[in-house]
């Protein structure tokens, strides 16, 4: 009796193992990378990896296959500082396109994008004997898209995703509302929709070409994936044009605008401890 | 067996309708939050989890607890728990059952509450705690179910019966270690972030669960004369007294880790749920009387439950104590650890969380639902009981 | 059967009572309705009864295509024109009328697609 107990206990347990542990294994088998491979093909060997994707990008349609792209963006506070109006004109053109609502009540608030203090964007930075230029300016905080998105290891529904451009998006249809990923977000960049959206909105005055948002799902910054995915830049980055205060592009793409720009300038990353990589650079 | 729930006394009857009170405005406020959202609720977007995902965490650890019945009789042949463990299994139903409400009635779109099944995704945590919740609670129902039919007809339960007793083991571990992944797995906040999550929530359950047995039980003796023994209730007080003790010691290494490293992320919460937290020379401190009731109360209980006198010569102060610290792992589980994670958000910044009326009268119902639920099931169980004697 | 004289009247009951829709109406579906059609345009991206049987298949094809596949090419042909997948910015814009069109139908089947809690109408 005490050895069949301790067999079946053995059973239960290995069983319980592969059960956490089968996806993660079939996974790397499907696509036949390490996740240490996945990221040395994201970061430092560009070239080889932007080459192998295009063939596979042209030859058959495959959806799953992962195309190379990595939209990212660099933001240039040395310049959004000289001109906090274009900070409010950005806020605002982002949520004017994406038809975020206004509550006055913060209980109720959304926000896509969004104007902050330095040592509130980057907590985890020492904040002794600060120059003043940092304490003066705001920053722009945004969804980082990041490479390794802790929110959509926790979706239960896959609601969000990353998807084929490295921009971490949301399936409003098919979001249940649990809000784990915004308890999973490390920057905070996720807002729920407490109530419906459209009483924060002045339905005559909205963008008619982008859905609204319905009561009870998450929401946050797409990465202007409607714009990105028609060839246009996003909203924010259109509205700061000629100034280049933030750039898009192709952080795979060793030719990219804006790779030239991180090659040229000291960069920093919220929050690089929680691992996730993000794709948003500040240039301070 | 049902028909044993429809008759009673007259006390019977004011109990169910007294809950079923709770219930019915429950089931009001709930149609008022589905009709309007969850901007109903006090949840905001930095405290995203409130009153009823915290609820649901403590409950989850109140339906593992049967295990300390479960495993003592059944694994160790312990015959003294022989009247008391049908209490465990039927508890850690409606404890479920319980869970359940809880997270369905914070889903922002409940109504979509199938896409965990019909997109399934398997990197989520929730997941698992969806397959080992419904299947903990399948296997008590079908356990507790066919044992209970086995002893009425007064023969012994078919021998396939004690697979699925010995899988509910490993389950009731499971649910618990899955539900503290929920939250240890998250990258962003450095109270949950901790390895001990798991084991810690394990030994408050292991304390909470018996606790809420023991006063019940107590409860039992004098209303529906049904004695449980007294050996089954000192070896409970003891099993309770080590899983509390347990518990506080985790949470001293909490405060050891926190303090003695002094990383900043790790003392904000601690330093908001225990001291209260200075920003911006703002004291935020909102949950300062829970977090001190907690260790007030689990010294208390742990006192009661160790003097010789108080635990057993009076039933009293052993209910006592046992109230005394399931409260305290309550106010330790149930508020303060999910409620606490959120301070400060991401962004540094503080936002407290107050629930609303409407918001605490649909968590008093789930729990009034929950005890409902259980009255129902032990009254069949006691009255199969009765049967035996007669 | 015990207390058979009460259990099968009220099953009768019942059953006469859960029907009541069918046997008030006898069977006649009530006028069939008319929805408005786009006077300047005359073809759809399926043909008419295609469209009619499939258009919410249809729907939840390009919302997968688009949402999750990201693909967002102009690739549905009406007549010598291409168009992009989309409810707001193609269907809506010939069918300019949502009261019109899509809810006379969508009212006479009692029907609620949870489209328009999020898409936005055209401005009637």
């Amino acid at each position: 009796m005490d050895k069949k107990r301790r067999d079946f206990l053995k059973i239960a347990g290995a069983t319980t193992l592969a059960g956490l542990g089968g996806p993660a294994v079939v996974e790397r088998l499907v696509t036949g990378t390490s996740p240490a491979q996945a990221r040395a093909g994201h970061g430092e060997h560009p070239v080889a990896h932007g080459a192998k994707t295009h063939t596979a990008a042209s030859g058959h349609e495959d959806n799953n296959a992962p195309t190379g792209r990595r939209l990212g963006m660099v933001v240039d506070l040395r310049k959004l500082r000289k001109q906090p109006e274009l900070m409010e004109k950005i806020v605002h053109a982002c949520h004017a396109e994406h038809n975020v609502p206004h509550f006055p009540n913060k209980k109720d608030e959304i926000k896509w994008i969004w104007r902050t203090k330095f040592e509130n964007a980057f907590p985890e930075h020492s904040d002794y004997y600060k120059d003043k230029l940092t304490i003066a300016g705001d920053v722009l905080v945004l969804c980082n898209h990041c490479d390794e998105p802790p929110c959509v290891k926790a979706c239960p529904t896959r609601a969000t995703f990353k998807n084929k451009d490295g921009i971490v998006a949301m399936d409003y249809h098919r979001c249940i509302g649990c809000r784990f990923c915004m308890a999973a977000c490390p920057y905070g960049s996720r807002s729920f929709n407490w109530r419906d959206p459209r009483a924060g909105l002045d339905m005559n005055h909205i963008n008619h070409r982008f859905p609204t948002r319905m009561r009870g799902v998450v929401e946050k910054c797409n990465f202007c994936a409607e714009r990105v995915g028609l060839g246009k830049q996003p909203k924010c980055v259109e509205v700061c044009g000629s100034t280049k205060a933030m750039i898009f592009g192709d952080l795979n793409d060793p030719d990219s605008e804006i790779r030239q720009v991180l090659k040229d300038n000291f960069t920093i990353q919220r929050k690089p401890s929680a691992g996730t990589h993000p794709s948003v650079f500040y240039i301070v | 067996m049902f028909e044993k729930a429809l008759k009673g006394n007259k006390y019977y009857w004011m109990w169910l309708a007294f809950l079923g009170t709770f219930m019915a405005i429950a089931a009001f406020c709930y149609v008022r939050q589905f009709n309007y959202g969850l901007g109903l609720t006090g949840m905001s977007r930095d405290v995203s989890w409130g009153l009823y995902i915290s609820q649901f965490t403590f409950l989850v650890g109140v339906a593992a607890g049967g295990v300390m019945l479960v495993l003592p009789y059944y694994v160790h042949n312990y015959k003294a728990f022989g009247r008391i463990t049908i209490l465990g299994e039927f508890l850690a139903i409606s404890a479920l059952l319980m869970c359940l409400s809880f997270i369905v009635v914070d889903l922002g779109q409940p109504m979509r509450m199938l896409n965990v099944i019909l997109h399934a995704q398997p990197r989520s945590m929730l997941f698992y705690d969806m397959i080992v919740l419904n299947g903990y609670l399948f296997l008590n129902i079908l356990c507790g179910w066919v044992i209970l039919t086995a002893e009425r007809k007064e023969v012994k339960p078919p021998k396939w019966i004690y697979f699925f007793v010995y899988l509910s083991i490993p389950f009731a571990v499971s649910i618990h270690t899955v539900t503290a992944m929920l939250y240890c797995g998250l990258p962003g906040r450095h109270f949950w972030l901790s390895a001990i999550v798991a084991p810690r929530f394990l030994a408050s359950a292991f304390a909470a669960g018996p606790a809420l047995i023991v006063v019940v039980a107590l409860i039992l003796k004098r209303v529906a004369n049904f004695d449980v023994g007294k050996k089954a209730l000192d070896k409970l007080a003891t099993i309770i007294l080590y899983a509390a003790l347990t518990n506080m010691f985790f949470v001293g290494l909490e405060f050891f880790v926190a303090y003695y490293s002094n990383i900043p992320g790790h003392i904000h919460t601690i330093e908001y749920l225990f001291f209260g937290l200075e920003h911006d020379g703002h004291v935020y401190n909102n949950l300062v009387p829970f977090m001190r009731m907690f260790v007030l109360l689990f010294v208390v209980g742990v006192a009661l439950l160790s003097i010789p006198y108080t635990r057993r010569q009076s039933d009293f102060w052993l209910g006592a104590g046992c109230t005394a610290l399931f409260i305290s792992l309550w106010l330790d589980k149930g508020i303060g650890f999910v409620l606490g994670g959120f301070v400060p958000n991401p962004l540094n910044e503080i936002t407290e969380y107050y629930p609303t009326a409407n918001e605490i009268f649909i968590a008093l119902g789930i729990w009034a639902m929950g005890f409902f639920v259980l009255t129902i099931l032990y009254k069949i169980a006691i009255g199969v009981e009765h049967e035996i004697e007669a | 059967m015990y207390d058979g004289g009460k259990i099968i009247p009220g099953l009768i009951i019942f059953v006469l009572f859960i029907t009541f829709p069918i046997w008030y109406n006898r069977g006649n579906a009530g006028t069939v309705p008319q929805p408005e059609l786009p006077k300047n345009y005359k073809q759809c991206v399926l043909p008419d009864a295609d469209m009619r049987a499939e258009h919410m298949q249809l729907l939840n094809r390009w919302r997968d295509q688009v949402l999750r596949t990201g693909d967002r090419s102009f690739d549905v042909k009406i007549g010598d024109t291409m168009y992009q997948k989309s409810l707001m910015n193609t269907c809506m814009q010939c069918h300019t009328s949502k009261k019109k069109f899509c809810d006379r139908c969508h009212t006479y089947a009692s029907v609620k697609p949870y489209c328009w809690d999020c898409h936005v109408a055209p401005v009637e």
